[in-house]
């Protein structure tokens, strides 16, 4: 019997270009690789001698499915690095914001990319002609997330109205009051999406993850708290470069991240979730009891319903930043900068996301370091490809395919943010065989 | 019986970050009703399925940056029977352009300790340096309900109606008092192009030219006006060189050319 080698084009509904590669000798999955070959764009290059003031709306431009997380881990790291703090309302509103982002962040990935492996349709529009409601229903929670992100950002991609310091303008009371009644009716939507959510048809499979995540113990994380790990880890994002480390894989743009002295870890929905469950809000937390998460989640096919959790939870937050919302009295405080290193790690909706920037006496960028959640989930997404499709190896090559595909989307990767077009190449082997023999 | 001919369109990705073409799926309201008068054949961020081309509209988002994409592009060119680019990225090179001039080698080993395993070019260019473009769509990101405009002006056999005019129309139609003239604000909006609906001046901000310039700009005489209104040469230089740095009237206005009081 020849070597079997399955080669598809793209994997695609992931944001970025990347492949992947699998090899299976004798029945045993040897190696698997998740290539990523996105044109790097040197953020870190560019940013240098531009102004402390600009790293907001350049640093946006990693990623137009999450540039808010982008601009707060840049406004939070110049403001460290100035030493000051944004407090009161200021604050409020960038909490809401980052609802918005993972509302809009989150529904995308769970309706029109994710939902539709578990159900065996290429596309959401597929999907649509025989669940047309849900489909719609999770457009319609889009929307919701997105009509906070432009309330408050002035448009839903790249926002123009952060600044270091807090906004450019800040909205009333009467516009966020309006902007409450039309989050409302979408809680219900939720929660309906949830109940159908629990009823899709989830792989068996677990494995022991080293979550990594924000953790504040007053409220769930967004731009704020410490980095704590399953292995142990409790630190301040000032530390970050002192415990986890870079390096470069020759099959990726996106440099690889691990904790020192343990290894691959896993950030974003399911970490944050294994984290701070216990803060969650009323519906959210009633909605992870209901799904039977209450004791946390470590199938990374339940994804979905974690997500759809932090929606429910950004939503009934947003609500409730809307309903104790006092104007300020100025849309931002003064920052002035100084010789000085600034850092921040804030939670996009994928996870985790480091910035450090060491400025001059004017305030101009010397240095500048991004660490993006996918490009250190890389490991821990090849490790559960090369065990799922090793619990899966039996399946006829199109079928294993789809279950790689899945395995891959399930931590929702941003390509584009880590350095897009997923390659799946399934090579087949027998001992007695040449490796590239046909 | 003949069938009515469904469009076949395509959505190919460059050097970006995917904002524009995610415009497409922010379209939460018309993205169902799209999907049913247009073929969706090749959109990878949305669709497992490709089908194969011609295609009879592409829409291109990002950059030529690397070997590879200078090749793809031809590819796709050749598969394309309406080309438009969406984006600073695939119109003017995108903020990643701001590389072109430097020393790549050096940006390469900022972020990279192998830089021989990155496939890059020294240069990132917009899509029209290579192909034929058929149509350009402005921003960064774009502005969703244009895209609409573009899709339906192509279903319908027109010419999309895209204004060439400036911001400064844009914040005329809406009322909003002029961030130059009331706050001494330096503004981009007097030579940017229209198309965002004048976000930024309606926000308290100073337009940063996130639609790249307009029709003959008159950046000699802006930069004047900034000078009055005591800004310095670094900030014009700065405030040019950002998310269309490598769109020739903007290029040009940062490094002082035609201008004569440089």
């Amino acid at each position: 019997m020849p070597t079997r080698t399955i080669k598809v084009d793209y994997l695609a509904r992931v944001e970025g270009e990347g492949a992947l590669s699998l090899r299976i000798r004798d029945g045993v999955v040897t190696d698997a690789k998740l290539k990523i070959f996105e044109p790097p764009r040197f953020f870190e290059s560019l940013l240098r001698g531009r102004a402390f003031t600009e790293a907001p709306d350049v640093t946006a431009r990693i990623c137009g499915i999450c540039p808010v997380a982008y601009q707060m881990s840049a406004v939070h790291a110049m403001e460290n690095a100035a030493g000051i703090c944004v407090t009161g309302p200021l604050r409020d509103l960038r909490r809401l914001l980052y609802c918005g982002e993972w509302i809009e962040s989150h529904a995308l990935h769970v309706f029109l990319l994710h939902a539709p492996d578990f159900l065996g349709f290429d596309d959401a529009v597929a999907m649509a002609r025989d669940h047309g409601d849900i489909v719609k229903t999770g457009l319609a929670i889009k929307k919701a997330g997105n009509a906070i992100v432009s309330l408050i950002g002035g448009r839903e991609i790249h926002p123009i109205n952060i600044r270091v310091g807090g906004f450019y303008r800040t909205p009333s009371k009467n516009e966020l009051k309006a902007l409450a009644r039309t989050l409302e009716p979408v809680l219900d939507d939720v929660v309906k999406a949830l109940h159908w959510a629990q009823t899709l048809p989830f792989p068996d499979y677990e494995a022991p993850y080293d979550f990594v995540s924000l953790f504040h113990g007053e409220e769930y994380p967004f731009n704020e708290g410490r980095i704590v790990s399953t292995s142990g880890l409790d630190i301040s994002a000032d530390a970050y470069e002192n415990h986890f480390i870079e390096y470069q894989e020759p099959h990726s743009t996106a440099l690889h991240s691990l904790i020192k002295g343990h290894g691959a870890y896993l950030v974003g929905p399911m970490a944050r979730f294994h984290f701070n469950r216990a803060l969650l809000t009323p519906m959210a937390t009633m909605a992870a009891k209901e799904a039977d998460l209450a004791g946390g989640c470590v199938n990374p096919f339940k994804s979905i319903l974690i997500r759809l959790i932090e929606i429910l939870f950004a939503l009934e937050e947003a609500l409730r930043l809307i309903d104790n919302y006092v104007e300020p009295e100025s849309p931002a405080i003064a920052v002035e900068p100084k010789v000085s290193i600034g850092h921040s790690a804030t939670e996009a909706p994928r996870g985790l996301l480091y910035h450090r920037y060491c400025l001059d006496a004017v305030g101009d960028i010397l240095e500048a370091k991004i660490v993006p959640p996918t490009s250190q989930n890389q490991k821990t997404i090849e490790n559960d490809l090369k065990d799922v499709a090793q619990q899966y190896v039996a399946l006829p090559d199109e079928e294993l395919q789809w279950r790689c595909e899945q395995t891959i989307r399930n931590y929702d990767p941003c390509i584009s943010c880590s350095a897009h077009f997923l390659k799946l190449n399934v090579e087949r082997q027998r001992s007695a065989e040449a490796p590239h023999g046909n | 019986m003949a069938r009515k001919h469904i469009p076949k369109l395509a959505v190919w990705k460059f050097a970006s970050c995917d904002g524009c073409q995610l415009s497409l799926l922010d379209c939460e309201d018309e993205f169902l009703a799209l999907a049913g008068v247009i073929d969706i054949a090749n959109f990878p961020e949305a669709t497992r399925t490709k089908k194969r081309g011609p295609y009879d509209l592409s829409l291109v988002e990002g950059s030529i940056s690397t070997m590879r994409d200078r090749e793809r592009i031809q590819k796709v060119r050749r598969q394309s029977k309406y080309l438009v680019t969406i984006g600073a990225c695939a119109t003017a090179g995108g903020v990643q352009a701001l590389r072109n001039g430097r020393d790549i080698a050096e940006f390469m080993s900022v972020v990279y300790a192998r830089p021989d395993y990155i496939d890059t070019l020294a240069t990132s260019t917009p899509i029209s340096d290579h192909v034929k473009v058929d149509f350009e769509l402005r921003g960064c990101p774009i502005n969703k309900s244009q895209l609409l405009e573009l899709i339906t002006a192509f279903l319908h056999g027109r010419r999309p109606a895209i204004a060439t005019t400036s911001v400064c129309a844009e914040c005329k139609a809406r009322g909003t008092v002029c961030v130059m003239t009331a706050k001494q604000a330096p503004c981009l909006g007097p030579v940017t192009q229209a198309g965002c609906g004048a976000i930024c001046p309606a926000y308290d901000r100073s337009c940063y030219g996130c639609f790249g310039p307009m029709e003959s700009p008159n950046t000699v005489s802006l930069k004047e006006q900034w000078r009055n209104l005591g800004a310095n040469e670094k900030d014009i230089r700065r405030a040019f060189q950002t998310f269309n740095a490598g769109a020739p009237e903007f290029l040009n206005a940062a490094r002082g050319h035609a201008d004569k009081n440089n």
